[in-house]
């Protein structure tokens, strides 16, 4: 078989680009189920996920956080099963299970000896269409999501202070408003907002099967057949169309205070575009860029203000190309104590600039694609990881050449490309900036 | 010279459920042991080491110390500065992770096969040469005091270091590890140095690797690697002697939601009770979403995100703890159906029903951890370090299956002691 092949292969699979798609089988089921199943048969294990094209962006206005909440209610009662009893099984045997929310997506997993495949399939398609939720769920799992909003927002002011740089940094487009939900809005969430999300949502023709670990394809695929394969396709299912952003003409700041800061930080973001299938040149040289200024020790960000100028306690650049729209390019400077904030972000506006102006350190760029071409063998011993990487970019518009393509792409980018995705994003009437203070600081 | 490797093999092979892992335990022409896995399906090998001690060793009055050393390095080593060594490091593409917790310090290291032999030099010149130039130790010592600033407007480190204060006393299980602002501040490049020398030595060290490599390649591996550490390290620390009192330490902070930690005395992993204790935990706060406290607190009452309760197996001490999160005005009631399942299970323990989904989970979930070269690395150098024998994967679920209901329920009711039960609440706690 061409796969053990490969395997034996070694190290020569350094050098040979998007090998890893030859672990990966995909097909679609007849009522337009996407399946994609990854093979690592080291150990007798399975992962197995569905994934659904919604999450908190595809809300209406006026119940942020429904797509969490339904997530959280999935684990009540169906036609068939008690509510609580789709864990309790998957724990009696012996597997773990849970759920997961973001902005594009909601995904549901369990992890599970191999042999236990069918009977996981056969839940999560019987809590695809046929759930069954009372008043009585609702008001205290409301209270639950309250509590977690609780535990990961209102307990963090790092947490508070992004929220309202999200806010900010879309005028129009849902991915402002945060996943887990306004509060006020969350406090309002009925069983009728529930059902909306998940008629609306939840069918076969909307999901993505994905299954990592010890299986064969074709087993796969005819239990795939035989549980979603029935399951009627929502033939009302709408595109999703989401609203995009006006023009953004007006640069932001905002201040944030909280007593319980510690460690103040300027933090920074930029609008900026995202992969899309067939296209993703642009994001894959801001994922690059990214690297190049803060993305390991020797990145730009690192060197400049935390060796040389011994300004920074911290510095870092994000950026997640993995979105259906628009997102965002993050920079973020933490000073050491008796450097304000201002002079933190002046420093990281005189670096960027520098940089623009010198370019990118082939070297650097050399060791950063090194880095990547070895990702992709360490990334082959956990495949729970590269289940997640496909259902994420599956439920953001991708499709499944673009994943595969994408290492290659990266590897294909030039210095001169990196400088002029970061010259079109660094746009400061497309940016929100802001410090996180402590309660008291004075501005200087 | 021709240099000795001597290998040992133990076949494991299987449950139904479980991947046939075949340890080897090989011993370096330098008497280095260590336990391997040889599993040729990617070119790459995963290595953890671990030297016993860990933080506990650091000397009074210089707490934080092995945290910064261990923080430092990567920051230089040999003729690298740290800038130079992270630019070796990444051009290899080598991963290496350096920590430390209050029991050991770990170091976890994954690299390629094409430059074996360059990655495990570099990760030698760390472990063995570290340079500890002052500018380094300033630069990282910022951002320790950072963290620790951090820590003390966290909820959850604040709730966790007071409950270790009042449970462990002048103990170093008593205090952070990270150290203070004024200890950290005080600290020498000679403190860090001795710290190196004592925490990092052959009498304490443990070593597992998975991935693509020979018993042969690997024993000389190892002498390359380690064989320049010196002998013996420092005097361990003393076992830890609770100061125990039950009850409800409240420490004042103003924050919507309210931290709880809460625990009791645990028990020791050589106990012959402890599968019991396992299980009994698995059904009241250790399950999942299937526990009795996952049940009566979230589920029925939804007055938290998470609550969970664990047995903490250290190396100086065994507790029985559990955390939960609510709302100030709520932490009191969700307080209340903890402490009440507490004497419940304790009084009336579990029912056949409970221990046999108990014992389907941790028997199921078992296998479930040995998914990846570094997970079976992690797990064989825990073994070793835990003075398991080299089969005791083959025979862990047996342990588990053996543990009868009247067994359960007797450790119910002497482990469990609901008037022991002592909660660190942090936050604005209402009627408390």
């Amino acid at each position: 078989m061409l796969r053990n092949i490969f395997l034996a292969l070694g190290a020569a699979l350094l050098v040979s680009p998007a090998w890893a798609s030859d672990l990966v089988t995909d097909f679609t089921l007849k009522n337009g189920m996407e399946v994609v199943v990854i093979e690592d048969h080291r150990a007798p294990v399975v992962m197995h996920m569905v994934w659904y094209r919604a999450g908190s962006a595809d809300e209406k206005p006026g119940v942020s956080g429904v797509a969490h909440f339904l997530e959280h209610l999935l684990f009540k009662g169906t036609d068939k099963m008690e509510s609580g009893e789709f864990s309790a099984t998957v724990a009696a045997n012996g597997g773990r299970d849970n759920a997961f929310t973001s902005k594009d997506y909601t995904a549901y997993f369990q992890r599970i000896a191999a042999d236990r495949l069918e009977l996981m399939m056969s839940m999560e398609a019987d809590r695809m269409v046929n759930i069954r939720l009372s008043e009585g769920d609702i008001s205290t799992e409301r209270d639950v999501i309250i509590e977690e909003r609780n535990q990961r927002v209102e307990n963090n002011p790092g947490a508070l202070f992004r929220e309202q740089m999200g806010a900010a940094q879309y005028y129009n487009h849902r991915y402002g408003v945060p996943i887990i939900g306004w509060r006020h809005e969350m406090e309002k969430l009925s069983l009728q907002d529930s059902l909306d999300f998940y008629e609306r949502f939840y069918a076969p023709n909307n999901a993505i099967l994905v299954v990592a670990g010890d299986v064969e394809p074709e087993d796969v695929k005819a239990l795939a057949n035989e549980y979603y394969g029935v399951l009627p396709a929502n033939s009302r299912l709408l595109q999703r169309e989401r609203v995009t952003e006006p023009p953004q003409t007006s640069a932001r700041r905002m201040t944030f205070s909280d007593a319980r800061v510690s460690q103040p930080y300027v933090t920074r973001s930029y609008l900026a575009p995202e992969r899309n299938p067939g296209d993703q040149e642009e994001a894959a040289a801001l994922t690059l860029l990214a690297e190049v200024l803060g993305g390991a020790q020797t990145s730009v960000l690192n060197q400049k203000l935390q060796f040389d100028r011994k300004q920074a306690v911290y510095s870092g650049a994000w950026y997640n190309g993995t979105s259906l729209d628009e997102t965002t390019f993050n920079l973020t400077v933490a000073p050491v104590p008796g450097v304000s904030l201002q002079e933190a972000e002046d420093a990281l506006d005189e670096v960027i600039a520098e940089f623009l102006e010198t370019g990118v350190d082939p070297d650097q760029l050399d060791r950063i694609k090194m880095q990547l071409r070895a990702s992709q063998i360490y990334a082959r011993d956990d495949v729970e990881r590269l289940a997640n990487r496909y259902g994420r970019a599956l439920t953001s518009g991708l499709k499944v050449p673009d994943i595969q393509e994408w290492p290659e792409l990266l590897q294909g980018i030039t210095g001169e490309e990196i400088i002029l995705a970061a010259r079109s994003v660094f746009d400061r009437k497309r940016s929100v900036t802001g410090w996180l203070m402590t309660e008291g600081e004075v501005l200087k | 010279m021709i240099r000795f490797v001597y290998v040992i093999v133990s076949f494991l092979v299987a449950l139904p459920a479980m991947a046939e892992i075949k340890i080897e335990e090989v011993t370096s022409p330098g008497g280095i042991k260590a336990w391997l896995v040889d599993e040729p399906s990617i070119p790459f090998v995963a290595l953890e080491v671990r030297f016993k001690g860990g933080t506990s060793l650091d000397a009074s009055g210089k707490r934080g110390v092995t945290n910064l050393m261990v923080g430092l390095l990567e920051e230089g080593a040999g003729e690298y500065d740290a800038q130079a060594f992270a630019r070796a490091s990444e051009s290899l593409a080598a991963q290496f992770g350096y920590d430390s917790h209050a029991d050991a310090v770990s170091i976890s290291a994954r690299f390629l096969n094409e430059n074996r032999d360059e990655a495990i030099e570099l990760l030698r010149l760390s472990l063995t040469q570290p340079s500890f130039a002052q500018q380094a130790v300033d630069r990282v010592r910022q951002q320790v005091l950072s963290g620790i600033r951090s820590n003390s407007k966290d909820p959850d480190k604040i709730a966790g270091n007071r409950f270790d204060a009042l449970v462990y006393g002048d103990h170093p299980y008593g205090s952070d590890d990270s150290g203070t602002i004024s200890s950290v501040t005080a600290l020498t490049r000679e403190d860090i140095m001795n710290a190196h020398a004592g925490a990092m030595a052959k009498d304490r060290v443990y070593i597992a690797a998975v991935g693509d490599i020979r018993s042969a390649e690997f024993g000389l591996l190892l002498d390359d690697l380690l064989g320049g550490l010196p002998d013996t390290g420092a005097d361990m620390p003393e076992k830890a002697e609770f100061v125990w009192s039950g009850g409800v330490d409240v420490v004042e902070f103003d924050t919507p939601q309210s931290v709880a930690v809460f625990g009791q005395p645990g028990i020791h992993r050589d106990d012959p009770d402890f599968f019991a204790a396992y299980l009994l935990n698995t059904v009241l706060g250790g399950g999942g979403f299937e526990s009795r406290l996952m049940t009566e607190v979230r589920e029925k009452r939804g007055l938290t995100y998470g609550v969970y309760s664990y047995l903490v197996l250290r190396d100086l001490a065994n507790l029985y703890l559990g955390s939960v999160a609510s709302a100030n005005d709520r932490i009191s009631e969700a307080i209340d159906v903890i402490r009440a399942e507490w004497a419940r299970i304790s009084e009336k323990g579990v029912s056949e029903q409970e221990l046999t989904n108990a014992k389907a989970l941790l028997t199921g979930a078992y296998p479930l951890r040995f998914d990846g070269n570094g997970s079976i690395a992690k797990i064989m150098v825990g073994m070793q370090m835990d003075a398991m024998p080299i089969d005791y994967i083959d025979t862990r679920n047996d342990k588990v299956n053996i543990v009868t209901l009247e067994d359960v329920n007797r450790v119910a009711g002497e482990l469990l002691d609901p008037a022991a039960l002592k909660f660190v609440i942090v936050g604005k706690p209402e009627g408390i």
